[in-house]
Formats: C-alpha cells, structure tokens, sequence
C-alpha cells in the first residue's frame, strides 16, 4: 500500500499484577482504512485501546500513533484522534449543543469556529432537529451518533470506535454503520473498530485483526483469512466462520 | 493549566443553576438573617440611652441571642455546605461515563480535580461573603453602628478562616468522591467524619481525660494539677477536629476581649475580680498572634486534603474510570 502507517505498535504489552491484558502486540493501521479488532469479552481489546490514547501506561513495547508517541505527547495525539468509549456518556442536563461545546473548549477550539463545526457534524449524524432537547431525552442510538458528532468537531485524522452498535436496535445499527462507512469513504477518516458483533465488522471493514486473551492471533483482509483458515474453494464465507475457528483453536 | 479554565467554568455553572446549591444559600440566608435581626434587635433593646461599647458591630456575629451565634452556625452547618457542593463531584461523572471521555480530550489529568476544587471554594466563598454583607447591612440598619476599620480587619480573616475550613470540608468529600464509585456512598461517608468530628470526638476527649486524669465530680478537695491534666488532655485531642480550631480561632478573632482561645478552668471569685481589672480588648495583631497556630493548621489540614485527593484521583487506573 502507498498509504503510511497512522499507529504503528512494536512488542505492546500490559500487564495488570500477574494477569496479563496484552501480550506482545504488533500491528500496524494504515492511513485511511476501517480497521475491524475483533475478540471476546476481556480479550484486551479496551486495554489496547487506552494504551493506543495515552490513558494507560504500556507496560513495554513501543507505540507511535499519527507520529506521536501516545505515552510521552499524549496532548498531540488527544488533540488529532477521536475516541467514542463504550457505551459513551453526556451531561444530561444539558442539550447536544452545549455538550458538544464543552468538548469544543476542552479542545482549545475558539467558539466562532466551534459553532459552525457543531451544527456541521450534528447534520452529519442526523440530529439537527433535535439540537435543543436535553441529551437526558435522548434514545440510545441518538446518543451513540450524539457521540459520533462530539468526535467529529475534532475534524480528527483517526477515530477510535469502543464497541459502537452496541444495544443499538436494527434500524440504529444500520443508521451507524452508514455513517462509519461515509466517514471513511468521504472524509478519508482512519477509522479503528473494536467490536464482537462479527456480521458488522464484515460488512464495514477493510482489514480485521481478532484478539484472544491478549494474544493477536491474525490480522488481514477478511478475504484473506478465509483463504488461510476455511480453503480457497468455498465461496461463501463469514467472518464468524473464520473467528470460531481461530478462537477454538487458541 | 490547560483545560483548567473551561471545566472551571462550567462547574460553576453547574453550581450556581443546581437546586442544591440554591437550598444551602436559602438556608443559610435565612439563618443568618434571622439570628443577626435577633441580636439586633436585643443589642437595640438593651443599649437604648448607654454609651455603645466598643466592637459592638461584631457582636451581630459572636452574640448567642436566643439558639446560637451565627459564628456557631457557621462552625456547626458549614462542614455541610462543602460537603454537599463536593460529595458527588468525581463519581457523578464516573457514574454517568463523562469521565473517560473528559481524560481523552487533550488536558492534564489533574485539570479536572484542581478546577472542581476551585469551583468548589469559590462557591463557598461568593456564598460567605454574600453573607456576612447582608448581615453588616442588616446590622447597621438594627443597631446604628457602624463598623470600624478594625472590625472590618477581623471580619476579613473571620471569611478568610471560614472559607479554609469548609473547603477542607469539600476536599474530604471530594476525597471519598474519588475513592468511592457510588454517589450515596460518598455522601454517606463524608457525614460520618462530620458526625465524628462534630459529635464523639468530644465524647472520646472527655473519656480519654477522664480516663487519664480521673476527677471526682464534686469538685471538692480536687488536686490542681490533675484537673489542670484532665483539661489539657480534652484540649489536646478535641484540637484534632477542625471543628475545634475552626471555632476557637474565629471566636477569638472577633471578639477582641477573648485572650487566649482557651478555656479558663478554676474561676474563683478572686480570680475573676483580678482578671476583670484587665478588661480591655485585645489589638488585632496580638489577637492574629493567638489564633496564628489555629489557622495554619487549618491551612495545613485543608491542603493535606486536597492532595490525598489529587493524589488518588492521579494514581487510579483509567481501566477503574
């Protein structure tokens, strides 16, 4: 690919006492992909997340992330990457606009250009209409795309996505999964998914990479890894195919 | 600080457009109007036709009226104040998940304790202040004095202390914001240290002197020394409470007759006729002199606190946030 790496990490690894969260990772995102990081619950994939933002500590191992290193430049890296956290929470008392500002200021961004980004990305994820209701009153997917807007006025080079369909109904997975897409594909934003809801990931991601107990175990196109894991003859696959089989494997 | 200023801010607005803090400024408004046009109105009643003593204006503060004082009231409630602008501060944002993503925006992490701390004092201190004006005014309406440069002096430390001791107030409950993740928790646990503090530590000086320097309840043929003792003993462990050196330090510093923050124990009838030949008041420097000890082991006690707190609240995995 012609496109550079946007997080490079080199022999990651976090250990929490004895119990080890990740062990030795090395991978590497390029700039403009969707990105799918697959595994079951607990396998390290939060823990990867944070020590890729700066808000934990690796144990060892190196990680650059758009150049920086999160670690020792955590603002460099905090200022140019988004990051929705699982299930993400707002201040309920107040309406999307003034939660959206709050983040815009934490940011350094000067409200006269904050205010014009804002009703961009609240456009973008379809909640304009609602602007003034207090986020309290907002339905789980309003508040997931809410989400994807308090990232947006960033105008971040990489999102980081924490299990974002999650408790979604169909209709609001779709509706995310649309807006993940369009993000990439219009805004040429590197988007990193961590998610175990395996039928989205196929459908949005460029590349996966499935984590089990710390351990990445395979990282590729999804076309790819259902060549090495289920043969070159079947035509159809699914990615959970591919994942059952890695994951009763390790 | 980066950041510092905008959480600032909006915890301030928070504050000042909560309920809670409406209800503490309504009852402590009410209160102290109602104690000082109490007191007023006696200090009108009994000085008709006398010559008006010196430092009356502070009498508005140090005079017990009818309940108590409005130093007293500040003294007893004031912990409440700080406690109730602070024991929810961190973990109502753990609990709505605003915390993690407040740490992923580009500022240091101490930001958001350092500016909810500040927020926090600065409350208590417009709400003090607000105060102490409406009752001068309202003094120097009952009563016709007005108040002396002097009398301004140690209103200013009077704030000044006061500010300290329910900021350290606010610290704790912060402190167990940060260690407990349910706001009903830390509640809860703040007013147990205020319930201690205020209440037992006073039960446990006295067992403890009792138990030390036993007295005879009579009082007859008692060994000075030993209740000398026993009062020093009950002094020395109710010092620890900052109910304690909040109380002596600012009743000696308004009320300029007082020489000494301590308790005279033996008070014969000679006694008192030899200290009453000395009865003129106390400059504000030599009063600033006695209560020094006090107010720097508020200072210190309040800023023990707090960096408990910070250090905590800097050492927590983010995993835990």
């Amino acid at each position: 690919m012609e496109n550079q790496a946007i997080i490079e990490a080199e022999g990651l690894t976090k250990k929490y006492g004895h119990q080890i969260a990740v062990k030795n990772l090395n991978l590497q995102i390029r700039e403009g992909e969707v990105f799918g990081f697959l595994g079951p619950n607990g396998a390290g994939k939060t823990t990867t997340l944070l020590m890729f933002l700066g808000l934990t500590e690796p144990t060892s191992g190196k990680v650059r992330v758009i150049g920086f290193d999160p670690t020792r430049d955590p603002f460099h890296v905090k200022e140019k990457i988004g990051y929705l956290p699982e299930n993400v929470g707002f201040y309920d008392d107040m309406d999307a606009r003034q939660n959206l500002q709050y983040i815009a200021r934490l940011n350094r961004i000067p409200d006269k250009i904050s205010s014009g980004r804002i009703d961009e990305s609240l456009k973008v994820v379809d909640l304009l209409e609602e602007v003034g209701k207090k986020v309290g009153t907002y339905s789980k997917g309003m508040r997931q795309r809410l989400g994807i807007a308090e990232v947006l006025i960033k105008e971040p080079q990489l999102i980081f996505l924490d299990e974002p369909t999650i408790g979604l109904d169909p209709d609001g997975t779709n509706r995310m999964l649309d807006l993940i897409h369009s993000l990439s594909r219009e805004k040429n934003i590197t988007i990193f998914l961590s998610s175990h809801l395996l039928d989205q990931v196929q459908r949005i991601c460029d590349r996966v990479g499935i984590m089990i107990k710390g351990d990445l175990v395979a990282m590729g196109p999804i076309e790819e890894l259902a060549k090495k894991k289920l043969g070159v003859d079947k035509e159809h696959y699914t990615l959970e195919e591919i994942y059952m089989k890695y994951f009763k494997e390790a | 600080m980066r950041g510092i200023f905008t959480i600032f801010r909006k915890e301030m607005e928070d504050h000042f457009s909560s309920i809670r803090f409406l209800l503490i400024s309504a009852l402590i408004v009410m209160v102290g109007v109602i104690i000082a046009s109490m007191v007023g109105m006696g200090i009108q009643e009994e000085s008709k036709g006398m010559a008006k003593p010196t430092f009356l204006f502070l009498w508005l503060f140090t005079s017990t009226g009818k309940l108590f004082s409005f130093v007293q009231f500040i003294g007893f409630f004031g912990p409440l104040i700080g406690i109730f602008l602070g024991f929810d501060s961190i973990n109502r944002e753990r609990v709505s998940r605003t915390l993690s993503k407040l740490l992923s925006q580009p500022i240091y992490r101490d930001a958001v304790i350092n500016a909810k701390f500040l927020a926090g004092a600065a409350v208590i201190a417009i709400v003090l202040v607000a105060i102490v004006l409406i009752i001068s005014g309202l003094g120097i309406r009952l009563i016709g004095v007005v108040p002396g440069s002097e009398e301004v002096l140690r209103l200013a430390i009077y704030l000044i202390a006061s500010i300290l001791y329910i900021s350290f107030w606010l610290g704790i409950s912060i402190l167990f914001s940060v260690i407990f993740r349910s706001t009903a928790t830390s509640a809860l646990a703040s007013l147990a240290v205020w319930i201690f503090f205020s209440f037992f530590i006073s039960l446990g000086a006295g067992f403890l002197a009792d138990a030390m320097a036993p007295i005879g309840q009579s009082g007859a043929g008692m060994d000075p020394t030993l209740v000398v003792k026993h009062e020093q003993v009950q002094r020395t462990i109710s010092l620890l409470s900052p109910m304690t050196l909040y109380s002596d330090a600012t009743t000696t510093i308004l009320d300029p007759m007082r020489k000494t923050t301590q308790a005279l124990v033996l008070m014969g009838p000679l006694e008192r006729l030899s200290l009453s030949r000395f009865q003129s008041p106390l400059p504000l420097l030599q009063s600033l002199f006695i209560v020094t000890p006090h107010l720097v082991s508020l200072v210190a006690i309040t800023f023990l606190c707090f960096g408990i707190c910070y250090l905590v609240f800097m050492r927590q995995e983010i995993r835990t946030v």
